[in-house]
């Protein structure tokens, strides 16, 4: 908009180049962290003590990286966290795709079939999104050993999605409100039922909002330590578990850049998605999630 | 409530009768243990253990929970025997056996017991922890000391400190010189047990043994708001100053590695930090020297590690429960175990020749501070007190320790409420 | 209700209706019951429990042996308590109002046609993306004054450059403000971006050729439309204020001391560590009552705006 009047005096110019300033500035703010994980992934034990923190590497390595992923100690087993990885990945994809899916049904219903009592309804579901999520470990893992489930892969996307269906219902009702109703009521004349009209109206637009339900759950879930560690055993402890017993773990000599790669490692799958979807995320919000 | 427990007792004794209500989800002559034996010296000690139960056929599953001494894996395990569904074995401790005990999830392992006689074998304070009830529940697998104090020769001799100090005066001196030549007197980690552990080797230092079980074991008013302990709290918050900045929330072990690599003279820690000093290679008496802390020599602060067993229906399980309980009290894992972890066995029959000065120092002070008194139990390491008063004792000491404002006499009477609130 | 929406075409003819089509009427339902019944079971169904629990005396695992309102007796009594909420006030107040202001400021800025836009947004939101267990790791290492940023600075020569506030027990809290801060303004930002790209640049433009100055013209015309926002944000901003556990635990763990202590840490070291369930519970309880006091205004003015709408 500044290109309407645009002013070219060096009054202007001097704003612009200190509104960049500012920019640049705080982006290297948020940056610091990552790159002192970064590069202190990369460096050999020696440097880190010797160096400061955002010393480049003299001679980087990824042997932290190959330690990180398949060799560190974790209690006494040393096989890295690798295979926590993979175990999250086990939680994270069943779960976030339940509660989209049962989040973009509610909404759908909520908004699109207003039957009496939906924003009752409504109004009492979200309150799942608020609840402490230490105030419900004690009865969950009751609920969870009644089911049969506790300490089992399905029993931990249980939780996911139990406390995940408050979001996702909000996101899709907040998106599908903005939606005409028109285009809905139109088809119900010609017939069209509840499914076929979800299917055919209401999931081709949905794309924006998908992305941001998909998003805000992969991140919560990936990132959730709390269950994780309440409700896993052996078999099925996710990498954030992992990462917090190795970051605790220490064989005389705390190994940084281990911890730091094990970190990145941890992080990756979110950060990708944020990289690479933030855009369509950035969309999806302009697309009504946020209107009040 | 007390009927009921019995019967359940003898269901346990049963076997199977309790199937239907535990689901297992553990095959047969798997022990699943929770543990946070994770640190380097302690996770090789443990595996030794592994190793052992593996050559007799069962299984071990390592559930390895690290963090805040013991904090998150208990988290765990609440929530796990919640679900009804706890581990087969679990590290727990002190009183706290009496607790899960009360609740009824405790195995008992009488058999095991009597098979090793192990009321001749353990020493008649180690057994009374294990014991709920009058049988059996848990195995002691070592006895750590709490007092000691850590030090590094060669720090000290660059600082001028001709020996270890041996009372709480000559620690403050020996600080000052240390300070000088440009290193950090003291070693230490802020977090509260640490605060704790500091605390109460300061208590036993000043007010000596019968002080200590007074005020911090049975929480006598009159001793907590004593003039001894006011001197005590003081000289507490002095050893702040023979600390550095950058303490918060350190690991113990990291502060140990600050001993090792001598860019601190001493650490007031138990005698795991042993474990660590270990497995840097380093010798007792020539790379690092250990003593008991200043002003305690006449004085034990023990610490006994144990692996509870928890009720389980299946029968292989149970076998590798009792297999797993008989395998600790053998002498090979003690020896193995203990001189890896830094602690002393809890079987005092065994031959000591293989053991460092330090290790050899500590068994015998064991025994005479048994006969002569000294012996205490470590509030610092949940031996002494219920967790609940513990905690409640961790939030003034870590508060006072830390907080610049608050005096002796403040911090005392808050002792003396958290020890009312208690009764 | 139902038949206004179904329209009016099809309302009269309700008692002719085939089953199939009343299935059609109650699908709506049927789709919504599962997940209702999982938030009454889940949610209020262990609100209900935590409720129960906190009027008894429970240790280490539940039990029922009742004794009134004992424990909130104790809570108002306990010092570390009041520490916790007189921290959550501090560190929510203001992690609240930087975020807001950090937010709007950056997507203001960021909404003047910013050369490679993507790059900066990426930059500000990615640490939503992260975990506080792994964002702790390295902010921890980054404030510890022997260190991190401290030893840092003063080994480019700045000798007496000091920045220890993860030791000082009455500076701790604003570690986590910082921490918190960074984690969460760049979802912010995203959000008042969202909103500044959906208001009509028609009306500003009227504005600019008004002769409005242009922080003129965001004080005065951009920011009113932005009200919404500025509400979700204050509402997504508060519940992560109020859940705040993660970030306590990998930066801090409560200390030095208990300085840092938040309500969930409180009741999370009670009723998992130091076996006191029943006081754990109570706290629980004052906690879900502030969430309430938050969340009930919002979704007051939510549901009644929707009918103006």
């Amino acid at each position: 908009m500044d290109n309407v009047i645009r002013r070219r005096t060096p009054g202007a110019r001097l704003a612009r180049w200190s509104l960049y300033a500012v920019l640049i500035g705080m982006a290297l703010f948020y940056l610091l962290p990552l790159v002192v994980m970064l590069l202190t992934s990369v460096k050999p034990l020696e440097e880190i003590r010797a160096g400061s923190l955002l010393a480049l590497p003299q001679a980087p390595t990824l042997a932290p990286w190959v330690k990180a992923w398949s060799e560190a100690c974790t209690g006494m087993r040393c096989e890295g966290v690798g295979g926590y990885f993979w175990n999250s990945f086990r939680i994270v994809i069943p779960a976030v795709a339940i509660s989209t899916l049962l989040g973009a049904l509610n909404g759908y219903a909520l908004t699109k079939w207003r039957f009496r009592g939906a924003d009752l309804i409504f109004a009492l579901m979200l309150f799942g999104c608020f609840i402490p999520f230490q105030v419900v470990l004690l009865p969950m893992a009751r609920t969870l050993g009644w089911l049969g489930l506790s300490t089992s892969t399905a029993g931990l996307v249980l939780v996911h999605v139990v406390f995940g269906i408050a979001f996702t219902t909000l996101f899709f009702r907040n998106f599908y409100v903005s939606i005409p109703n028109e285009l809905v009521s139109a088809a119900k004349l010609d017939g069209a039922g509840f499914f076929r009209i979800f299917w055919r109206i209401l999931l081709p637009i949905s794309a924006p909002i998908f992305v941001v339900s998909v998003i805000w759950q992969f991140t919560q879930i990936w990132n959730d330590f709390l269950f994780g560690v309440a409700f896993s055993a052996f078999e099925t402890q996710p990498v954030t578990v992992a990462l917090n017993n190795l970051v605790n773990t220490s064989t005389g000599v705390k190994e940084y850049n281990v911890d730091m790669a094990a970190a990145m490692i941890a992080a990756l799958p979110t950060l990708v998605v944020y990289v690479l979807a933030g855009k369509y995320f950035v969309r999806g919000l302009t697309a009504g999630s946020v209107k009040g | 409530m007390r009927m009921l427990k019995r019967t359940l007792l003898k269901s346990a004794l049963g076997g199977l009768a309790v199937a239907a209500t535990l689901g297992t989800t553990a095959q047969a002559g798997e022990v699943e243990v929770l543990h946070w034996w994770t640190s380097g010296g302690e996770a090789r000690a443990a595996n030794v253990l592994k190793q052992l139960l593996e050559e007799e056929g069962h299984q071990w599953k390592d559930f390895a929970v690290a963090g805040g001494g013991g904090e998150t894996a208990m988290t765990v395990l609440k929530s796990r025997a919640m679900s009804g569904n706890p581990p087969s074995a679990a590290q727990i401790k002190g009183p706290e056996i009496q607790e899960w005990g009360e609740l009824g999830l405790l195995g008992q392992l009488d058999s095991v017991a009597e098979e090793g006689d192990w009321d001749a074998l353990l020493p008649p304070v180690v057994a009374d922890i294990m014991k709920y009830d009058g049988q059996y529940v848990a195995v002691p697998v070592n006895v750590h000391r709490v007092n000691w104090l850590w030090a590094n020769p060669k720090v000290l001799e660059d600082s001028g400190v001709e020996q270890v100090p041996s009372t709480l005066d000559e620690l403050f001196a020996a600080g000052e010189k240390i300070r000088e030549a440009g290193y950090i007197p003291l070693a230490h980690g802020g977090q509260p047990w640490q605060d704790a552990t500091v605390f109460e080797t300061v208590v036993l230092g000043t007010g000596g043994p019968e002080f200590y079980r007074k005020a911090l074991v049975e929480l006598d008013p009159e001793a907590l708001k004593s003039d001894t302990m006011i001197q005590a709290l003081e000289t507490f918050k002095r050893t702040h100053e023979l600390m550095d900045d950058g303490m918060s929330g350190r690991d113990w072990n990291t502060a140990t590695s600050m001993v090792i690599n001598g860019k601190a003279a001493m650490q007031l820690m138990g005698d795991w930090a042993k474990g660590e000093f270990t497995a840097a290679g380093m010798t007792p008496g020539e790379d690092y020297l250990c003593a008991p802390a200043p002003g305690t020599q006449e004085a034990f602060t023990f610490n006994i590690d144990s692996l509870a067993m928890f009720r389980v229906a299946d029968e292989e399980e149970q076998e590798a429960q009792r297999t797993l309980a008989r395998l600790v009290l053998e002498p090979e894992f003690q020896k193995t175990f203990n001189l890896a972890k830094g602690s002393i066995p809890a079987r005092p029959d065994l031959d000591m020749s293989e053991f460092d000065q330090c290790a050899q120092q500590s068994l015998e002070d064991f025994q005479r501070t048994a006969e002569e008194g000294g012996l205490v139990p470590s509030m610092a390491h949940g031996m002494a007190v219920r967790s609940d008063v513990q905690g409640a004792i961790f939030d003034v000491v870590t508060n006072y320790f830390n907080s610049p404002d608050m005096t002796a006499q403040q911090a005392a009477e808050r002792l003396v409420n958290t020890a009312n609130a208690a009764m | 209700m139902v038949t206004t929406t179904l329209g009016d075409g099809t309302g009269s003819a309700a008692s002719r209706r085939t089953p199939a089509a009343r299935l059609q009427d109650w699908l709506p339902r049927l789709v919504v019951a599962p997940s209702f019944a999982i938030s009454l079971f889940f949610v209020y169904g262990f609100m209900l429990w935590t409720f129960v629990l906190s009027l008894t005396n429970s240790r280490m695992l539940p039990q029922y042996d009742f004794i009134g309102f004992a424990q909130y007796a104790r809570l108002m009594e306990n010092e570390r308590w009041w520490v916790a909420s007189t921290n959550l006030a501090i560190f929510g107040g203001l992690f609240v109002v930087i975020c807001l202001v950090i937010g709007a400021g950056l997507a203001i800025l960021l909404d003047q046609r910013i050369r490679q836009e993507g790059v900066l947004r990426t930059i500000y939101l990615y640490p939503m993306a992260l975990s506080l267990i792994v964002t702790g790791v390295v902010w921890k290492w980054l404030l510890n004054p022997s260190l991190g940023i401290e030893a840092m600075v003063q080994g480019w020569g700045f000798e007496s450059f000091q920045f220890d506030w993860l030791v000082d027990s009455d500076m701790a809290i604003y570690t986590l403000v910082l921490a918190a801060v960074w984690q969460a303004s760049g979802f912010v930002m995203a959000m008042f971006l969202a909103g500044l790209r959906g208001i009509d640049d028609n009306i500003i433009k009227a504005a600019q050729l008004d002769g409005a100055s242009l922080p003129r013209v965001y004080w005065r015309v951009v920011l009113p439309c932005l009200r919404p926002v500025v509400f979700s944000a204050v509402m997504i901003l508060a519940h992560i204020a109020i859940k705040s556990f993660d970030l306590v635990m990998a930066l801090t763990g409560g200390g030095p001391g208990y300085a840092t202590d938040l309500p969930a840490t409180f009741m999370y070291v009670h009723a998992f560590t130091r076996a006191q369930i029943g006081l754990g519970s109570a706290s629980a309880m004052l906690m879900l009552g502030a969430v309430l006091a938050i969340l009930v205004p919002y979704l007051f003015s939510e549901l009644r705006g929707r009918k103006h709408g």
